[in-house]
């Protein structure tokens, strides 16, 4: 009978990771580059649970709780400051956001 | 876990997070991030995660999503006339996806094994596992997301409160209500 490689989870991972970095490239909407960035989060947290369960360790699964939290911790302060840009700016467009651009 | 399990839950986690970088809309492209997270939660409980993976639905797609939510539905946001970026950018982008996606799945084609059953210890992924790990080893990690989490509720009330006075606000579109 044939099982699920545990390669095959790693390339799921990748795939995922590599949509969320060409989100936060391709896409110039700060609210939607910020997903990508919880994209790439969470493809990350199912490459430490695959390996945890290859290496029958529960440290992967403790990390990707710590993941979990530091994503939560993130996105209230992110959103925080795309509100704030939105209140001063009137904008999410990345492209619009140049004042420190040399 | 089956074969057609994993080939269901990875074609739906991959066609919705190119949802998420494809849409127009904001708010479609939150749906398709909460479709990837469901989907990932559920591979997680698939591979004998379950405390992660019922984390995962709990705290991603019930809290931090939700809070996505509201400041879409705060800020009135619509669908962008132009989601991406010029030509240039997309050329450089799509050199630097293509090669880092070759280079994570040349590294990541070499992990060997298959998953068997067979070699996990029973009550791997419960509650109570995660518990021991996390009130052991890991205590002072732990106790530090706690002051982590603090800073960062003080930092985002600090953040999004309203102290610009009126007249450094610039040109606004209408008239801002207090």
């Amino acid at each position: 009978m044939m099982t699920v490689s545990y390669s095959w989870l790693m390339a799921l991972s990748a795939a995922i990771f590599t949509i969320g970095v060409a989100g936060v490239l391709i896409r110039r909407n700060i609210f939607v580059m910020f997903m990508s960035i919880e994209l790439m989060l969470n493809a990350v947290n199912l490459a430490f649970v695959t390996m945890a369960r290859r290496m029958g360790s529960m440290d992967g699964q403790v990390i990707v709780f710590f993941v979990m939290t530091v994503a939560a911790a993130e996105a209230a302060v992110g959103l925080a400051i795309i509100i704030s840009i939105f209140r001063n700016r009137e904008t999410v467009n990345a492209d619009e956001l140049k004042l420190m651009r040399w | 876990m089956p074969v057609g399990v994993f080939i269901f839950l990875g074609v739906v986690a991959i066609i919705s997070s190119l949802g998420v970088v494809l849409q127009r809309s904001p708010i479609h492209c939150l749906l398709a991030l909460i479709m990837t997270l469901v989907s990932i939660g559920a591979l997680f409980l698939a591979l004998d995660a379950v405390t992660v993976g019922f984390l995962q639905i709990i705290v991603y797609v019930g809290a931090i999503m939700v809070l996505f939510l509201f400041v879409i539905w705060l800020l009135n946001l619509q669908a962008d006339e132009a989601p991406t970026g010029g030509l240039g950018l997309k050329f450089f982008a799509t050199i630097a996806v293509a090669a880092m996606a070759a280079e994570l799945f040349i590294f990541f084609s070499k992990t060997r094994g298959a998953m068997e059953a067979a070699n996990v210890a029973p009550g791997y992924g419960s509650i109570d596992s995660l518990a021991q790990s996390l009130f052991g080893q890991y205590l002072m990690a732990f106790e530090s997301t706690s002051i982590l989490l603090l800073v960062a509720v003080i930092g985002a009330v600090a953040i999004a409160r309203r102290t610009i006075p009126q007249r450094e606000r610039g040109p606004t579109k209408g008239t801002p209500t207090r």
